[in-house]
């Protein structure tokens, strides 16, 4: 984010205006909130967020959260932002007795809990949660921290304990305010003279990077999340161009300035870990830069790290469309790492969604650079995160093999596809929600559900749930797609969620499902079918998906088909053989 | 910060009035009052403080903007900090 002023930002704020499917967020705060409201506002006009926040006034957590009755529960929510002060708890803490100091810690996580708890009960409600800064009154000096009931004490076990009950709540979102402060230093965050004038406890400084950062855990939170990062290779993921230097004269290594590269490519690592994918996109001789990764031990990062390895003397914009094709994510999910500004502008220009870093000049800052940038903000995570980028190399091989075909059909039936299915299970609920907030594109109602949400929907028995495991004979695509139907009218069946993911797409998977719902419905006595398609930016894909499947308009944005009446689809997919 | 004279102290503030409020046919003088601007509530009244902090390079004491009367006394601030540099 460039630096923006609150003052930029308020004006921001005014161009607001309301959409349809608008979020709505209530602001509740133990200090002042009103200018905090207002850059908030400003940043989700500013990244296109669709949201709307309502703030409530000054030190009403309690009052609006345990009053059925209150404002904030009658314009129903979708997230509440829960803003605890330090400057308050310190507060509370002087005015505790001294004797009943012990009992601070528990008291206070007692309170926050029973407003997490209260506010659970409202479906789909979503909590983010503000962290405590450290804050000190520094009567005891450094042996505060030794002293058990001294205020940094216990703050430091509430922000620690805080940490622990989060993990109990998949609805609870924590906002690492004192990262905030951390990074620019209390100096700059706080100040004292707006503090005592209007009870603010963040200054106007550093409101616009805590507006950025709430911001960035509601774009995850709605899907919009960075899935791959693609990097050019010379002075970007080491120093000097490996054409002129030659592959052991490139800067890499333990020590001086090819530290720098080390320590980003040990960073691109840990991110292809926890399930970003990586791509190579580099103006070089391929098989130079191949023998680079293959060769030289200094490097981090290795051939297999990257879901797709792209190097030519082509133009980028042209490779990273190419790239795009292979992994069919979004250009909005997508950063582009290049040292050159005129690769940057480019690539900027040409493709408009893709997001790209005006990486700092000098290569010891690159690292600072990106992770203040806080790309990586993220609602979920699954075990299938760590297998992602082996899943998109297998992808890479079976596009390879597509050419040698002549016809996309006969290729598809060389591939030996076959589905295991079956309702929804504990061990899969977290890729099951992950998928439910990830799926863009062939996702006909674009309905995301919390883990929470579809173990509900799993134990209801008025829903009946699928999800689809696809394997080929290159290797296992994992769970790919969802279904949940819902029993209504006492013979239909109303499809709640129809979602894919979009490595496997056009295989014959939306056939294959779309026969199996209709064998479903005939299961359970169910006469007809009803679909729903819900438009949004980018699921344009599966517009006409219903109609293609034979149903008919039933009312505006539905299909409906009698049991009787559908046509089975052909495919090249076969369920597992038991 | 170098000598300015109160009428450079005024010309500046009026650029940052006319930005805060968005409204290029501000122009504002010693007697200038929050009433006289329709949008300068009490939201933007510390909005501007931190704004004409930023462009001064100095800090007003809590007491200065709980007390500030008119931008004549706004001037004398600036010119008081300025001289103190």
């Amino acid at each position: 984010m460039e630096n923006i002023s609150f003052n930029e930002l308020k004006k921001i704020a005014k161009k607001w205006e309301m959409k349809e499917n608008t979020s709505k967020i209530a602001l509740l705060g133990d200090c002042a909130t009103q200018y905090l409201c207002v850059a908030i506002r400003g940043m989700c006009v500013k990244k296109r967020i669709n949201a709307d926040i309502w703030e409530a006034d000054y030190d009403q957590i309690y009052a609006q959260i345990f009053n059925s009755e209150s404002e904030m529960y009658a314009i129903n929510p979708d997230y509440v932002i829960l803003f605890f002060s330090s400057e308050k708890l310190l507060e509370q803490y002087e005015t505790t007795d001294n004797t009943k100091r012990n009992c601070f810690v528990s008291e206070a996580m007692g309170n926050i809990e029973q407003c997490w708890k209260r506010l659970s009960q409202v479906q789909g409600l979503k909590i983010i949660q503000f962290q405590f800064v450290e804050i000190d009154d520094k009567v005891y000096g450094n042996y505060g921290n030794k002293i058990k009931n001294s205020f940094l004490y216990c703050l430091k076990t509430i922000q620690y304990q805080i940490l622990e009950k989060a993990c109990q709540y998949n609805n609870v979102y924590l906002m690492d305010l004192n990262s905030i402060q951390s990074d620019i230093g209390r100096n700059l965050f706080f100040d004292e003279k707006i503090y005592y004038l209007t009870k603010s406890t963040i200054s106007f400084t550093a409101l616009p990077l805590v507006a950025d950062r709430t911001t960035d855990i509601l774009r995850a939170l709605q899907g919009n999340v960075v899935k791959c990062v693609i990097c050019d290779l010379d002075n970007t993921l080491w120093g000097g161009t490996v054409a002129e230097d030659g592959m052991s004269g490139i800067q890499i290594g333990e020590l001086g300035t090819g530290r720098a590269f080390t320590d980003l490519q040990r960073w691109l690592k840990l991110l292809k870990e926890r399930g970003i994918l990586l791509a190579v996109c580099s103006k070089n001789d391929q098989n130079t830069v191949l023998k680079v990764f293959r060769e030289n031990s200094d490097m981090i990062l290795k051939e297999n790290d990257f879901a797709v390895f792209v190097a030519n003397y082509e133009d980028k914009a042209a490779n990273i469309k190419y790239i795009q094709s292979v992994l069919n994510i979004g250009y909005d999910s997508m950063v582009f790492l290049d040292d050159s500004c005129f690769e940057r502008n480019l690539v900027r220009t040409l493709i408009p969604d893709i997001m790209v870093p005006e990486l700092p000049e000098d290569p010891a800052l690159y690292l600072k650079y990106l992770k203040d940038l806080n790309l990586f903000e993220s609602a979920s995570s699954s075990e299938e995160d760590v297998e992602r980028t082996e899943q998109y190399r297998r992808e890479s091989k079976r596009k390879e093999l597509q050419r040698q075909f002549a016809s996309y059909q006969e290729y598809l039936k060389n591939l030996n596809m076959e589905v295991t299915n079956s309702s929804f299970d504990p061990f899969h609920f977290p890729r099951i929600a992950q998928l439910t907030q990830r799926s863009n594109q062939f996702n006909l109602r674009t309905i995301r559900y919390t883990e929470a949400e579809i173990k509900k929907i799993s134990q209801n028995r008025d829903y009946i749930t699928q999800y689809y495991e696809l394997r080929d004979k290159f290797g296992d695509h994992g769970l790919t797609g969802i279904v949940i139907l819902k029993k209504i009218d006492r013979d239909a069946l109303f499809i709640d969620t129809f979602l894919m993911s979009c490595r496997v797409l056009k295989r014959g998977m939306e056939e294959y499902i779309m026969n199996h719902i209709i064998q479903i419905a005939k299961k359970n006595n169910c006469i007809k079918v009803i679909g729903e398609y819900i438009p949004t930016v980018k699921n344009g894909i599966v517009k006409n998906f219903y109609n293609d499947m034979g149903l008919r308009i039933h009312n505006k944005n539905q299909w409906i088909i009698n049991v009787n009446e559908y046509k089975n689809k052909t495919t090249e997919i076969k369920e597992k053989a038991q | 910060m170098y000598d300015m004279s109160e009428k450079d102290i005024l010309m500046k503030l009026n650029l940052i009035f006319r930005d805060v409020f968005e409204d290029e046919t501000i122009v504002v003088n010693e007697e200038t009052v929050s009433d006289d601007i329709e949008a300068w509530d009490s939201l933007e009244h510390i909005n501007l403080i931190i704004e004409i902090e930023n462009a001064f390079a100095f800090k007003f004491s809590m007491e200065e903007v709980s007390t500030l009367k008119n931008v004549g006394e706004i001037v004398d601030v600036i010119l008081k900090k300025s001289k103190q540099n």
